[in-house]
């Protein structure tokens, strides 16, 4: 009865109501939020990860553009079938670069994270510009307007590179200054298929289990 | 007119719901073709603004900002004045809030064709909206707390504080998770990276299925269930303690979203043991409703706004039970990234959220124009629609989810895959067309309330100039 006398004070008070919302709310998310932001392990790179050139990081905004994140995951679970199907399982230090991270939530398609290596980059044009062409039964939709588009349409590179600058990617000032060169003459399914071709290839014999 | 509603800032509310009801057809529909895509593939017909990727995002987003959050707000506004006996406190304010909020969902989703995506689920509009959503939340809880603040009885009635987590814990998640550098109008790079991004986005993504996709339409339950079945709640104190309960542990559970990735153990682990504890005031709440309408069954009978509001109650008993059980690790192991997820998600979205808004609307809006149901024929055709629809697209998930998941695992005695992706996705197409068809079925009943509803607004017209009319003798009102 007590407690209903106490709260009581909370139901006939709009302020109390709001504060009192507000600090229950927050809890789980200030216990669980603040170590994960300030633990260094998981701002480390892995020994091959490196800040996206030019061409990947505008292939990784037309990846994002274009939503293959809601039919392709980017993670490999630590599971006998996963590491069969994909290859070493995904580690935290792979992923510094990423903003966003784009680990999706659903299967439509398999598992992308250790794409880079894994078909030629021929196999990817003729993939994306019709899926059926290479996987008879594949549902995933075409992609006929990537190379009709130069790279440089998809946004200011330069931009791009001094943003992530300010957010702590080591980008050096002939980084940004050759940036809006390195994509003269390429088109959109070239610049997604340099990201695609990176995808995963952030650990060597120097991490930890790296075969796994 | 009836003195409440010249009283009440009603007009609002009508013109709320029928924005939401234009966005979950319109949002539905993109569900349908998405659902059709995976079928055909081929049927974007090499349209950038109609592939895949970039529906998908606008079937969730007009879902949940669309015809959600507006009917959110219409039942707020019409909830809290009743129990606050005030009209609502700065009605301009709120008339803002009512086409501000239209605006973000039109050009929001004419920017996700164009390409403009920030990729985090569920908060996919770029920051110029990000920036918008915040100021018209912020108005939104003015006019909403405001009201509280004027109020003319001293307790603050349960739906309120529903409603009042679901302004507040919104507005927390949506700005933590926004933060990003802006490049350009359309393009911005999230302030946080990886893995610390995914643990933020997911701290967002369960939350904002925790305070909006439930806690604000359990504030519609708490309003509207006990009003309609005519009794009190069951439990007051029940009420209370689910309450709080709800508003502590929901927060917790974001992690069963990254079961096996590349976060920390323990932040996998305690988002796993929180979502299990979650079910009890999930369950709580559930079971309050479920007795303050036990002792009203004959009404079920007659009454189609009813039926549809106990329904999604059983419904929401459904999705936070399957909820904690996919958040263990080993369960999970087999529902993630598979259409089981898809599955939980509608027997939530359709059973739950859609269901408690359609029983919500057929009783809000012939009290609003002061006049009866169109038809309670064409409502009662719609609640058969609607559950034979969620019925047929959760089961189709869930088959297909489940094989899906026991399929990619299955390895050999020494250790090679049993099955190739191809084939897997290949098996998948019955399903697929199986859900297409529940989702036109459920379309459908949408498509047969708007008319519903359209007809029993537009009847006040015809009935204000026809009234003086008639002669008294022959039956008025009749
Ligand atoms: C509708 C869901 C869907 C979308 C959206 C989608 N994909 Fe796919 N993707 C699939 C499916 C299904 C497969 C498997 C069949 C195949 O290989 O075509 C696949 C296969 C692939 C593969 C081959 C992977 C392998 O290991 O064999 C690549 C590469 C790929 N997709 C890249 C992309 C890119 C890049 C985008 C965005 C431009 C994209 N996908 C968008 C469904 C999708
Ligand atoms: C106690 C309550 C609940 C718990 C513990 C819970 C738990 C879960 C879990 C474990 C997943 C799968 C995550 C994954 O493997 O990727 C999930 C997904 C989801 N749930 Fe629930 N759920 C609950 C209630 C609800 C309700 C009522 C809804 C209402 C619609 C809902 C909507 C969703 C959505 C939209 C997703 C998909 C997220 C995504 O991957 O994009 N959930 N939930
Ligand atoms: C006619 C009814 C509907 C149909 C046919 C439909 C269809 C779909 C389809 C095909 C997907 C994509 C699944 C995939 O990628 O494999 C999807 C995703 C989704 N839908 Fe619906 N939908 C409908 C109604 C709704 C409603 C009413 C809501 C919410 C209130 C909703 C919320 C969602 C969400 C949150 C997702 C993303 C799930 C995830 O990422 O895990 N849908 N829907």
């Amino acid at each position: 009865m007590n407690g209903l006398t106490i709260h009581r004070k909370i139901e006939e008070h709009t302020g109390l109501l709001i504060f009192g919302i507000l600090i229950v709310s927050a809890i789980g998310g200030l216990v669980q939020l603040l170590p994960v932001l300030n633990q260094e392990s998981l701002e480390t790179a892995t020994s091959n990860t490196r800040p996206y050139t030019a061409a990947q990081l505008t292939g990784r905004d037309i990846y994002i553009r274009e939503g293959c994140s809601v039919c392709h995951s980017q993670q490999v679970r630590p599971l006998i079938a996963e590491l069969e199907r994909y290859g070493p399982y995904s580690r935290a230090g792979e992923f510094v670069y990423d903003r966003p991270f784009l680990w999706g939530s659903k299967r439509t398609g398999p598992d992308l994270h250790r794409l880079g290596g894994k078909y030629s980059d021929d196999w990817h044009r003729i993939h994306l510009l019709d899926p059926r062409a290479v996987v008879a039964e594949s549902i995933m939709p075409a992609y006929p307007w990537l190379d009709k588009r130069s790279a440089k349409e998809t946004g200011n590179i330069t931009a791009k590179f001094i943003a992530l600058r300010r957010l702590g990617h080591p980008y050096s000032d002939e980084d940004i200054s050759g940036a809006e060169a390195e994509l003269e003459g390429l088109t959109e399914m070239d610049a997604l298929i340099a990201y695609l071709q990176v995808l995963g290839t952030g650990l060597s014999g120097e991490d930890e289990g790296a075969a796994l | 007119m009836t003195q409440s509603s010249n009283y009440y800032h009603d007009k609002i509310t009508l013109r709320l719901v029928q924005f939401s009801v234009i966005w979950a057809v319109l949002a539905m529909t993109a569900g349908v073709y998405i659902s059709a895509e995976l079928v055909w593939p081929t049927i974007d017909f090499g349209q950038f603004w109609l592939s895949f990727g970039r529906l998908r995002p606008l079937h969730t987003n007009g879902v949940i900002f669309g015809f959600g959050v507006s009917a959110l707000m219409a039942t707020a506004f019409y909830s809290v004045q009743r129990t606050s006996h005030v009209p609502l406190f700065a009605p301009r304010l709120a008339w803002f809030c009512c086409y501000a909020w239209q605006l973000i969902v039109l050009l929001g989703g004419l920017s996700l064709l164009a390409g403009w995506n920030s990729s985090k689920e569920y908060a996919e509009l770029e920051w110029p909206f990000d920036i918008a959503i915040a100021i018209v939340w912020v108005c939104f809880g003015i006019v909403f707390f405001g009201t509280i603040a004027t109020r003319k009885i001293k307790p603050i009635y349960i739906s309120n504080w529903f409603y009042g987590a679901l302004i507040i814990v919104i507005a927390m998640l949506h700005i933590v998770n926004s933060l990003a550098m802006p490049v350009s109008i359309d393009k911005s790079y999230s302030l946080y990276a990886g893995a610390q991004d995914a643990v933020v986005q997911w701290w967002y993504g369960h939350n904002a299925v925790g305070f909006l996709l439930t806690g604000g339409f359990l504030g519609m339950i708490y309003y509207f269930l006990p009003k309609h079945a005519e009794r009190p709640i069951w439990s007051y104190r029940l009420s209370v303690v689910a309450f709080w309960a709800f508003v502590y542990s929901y927060i917790w559970a974001g992690p069963h979203h990254l079961h096996y990735n590349s976060i920390p153990e323990w932040v996998q682990s305690l988002g796993m043991a929180m979502s299990v504890i979650l079910l009890a005031p999930s369950w709580a709440t559930m079971i309050n409703g479920i007795m303050t309408v036990s002792t009203a069954w004959e009404k079920l009978r007659s009454d189609p706004a009813l039926k549809f509001i106990v329904l999604s109650l059983a419904f929401y008993g459904l999705a936070t039970f399957e909820g904690p059980m996919m958040s263990i690790r080993s369960v999970n192991v087999i529902s993630h990234f598979t259409d089981w997820t898809i599955g939980h998600v509608h027997s939530g979205a359709l059973g739950w959220n859609a269901m408690v808004t359609y029983g919500t609307f057929y009783f809000m809006i012939p009290r609003l124009v002061d006049r009866e149901l169109y038809s309670v024929r064409l409502a009662n055709i719609h609640f058969w629609l609607a559950l034979a629809g969620t019925m047929l697209y959760v089961m189709a998930m869930w088959a297909a989810g489940v094989s899906q998941g026991l399929l990619w695992l299955s390895v050999d005695q020494i250790g090679e895959l049993s099955f190739d992706f191809k084939d897997i996705m290949a098996s998948m197409t019955p399903y697929y067309l199986l859900r297409l068809v529940a989702g036109l079925i459920f379309l459908g009943g949408t498509v047969l309330m708007a008319y519903n509803l359209y007809m029993t607004v537009r009847g006040r017209e015809t009935a204000r100039v026809t009234v003086p009319a008639v002669d008294p003798a022959y039956g008025v009102g009749a």
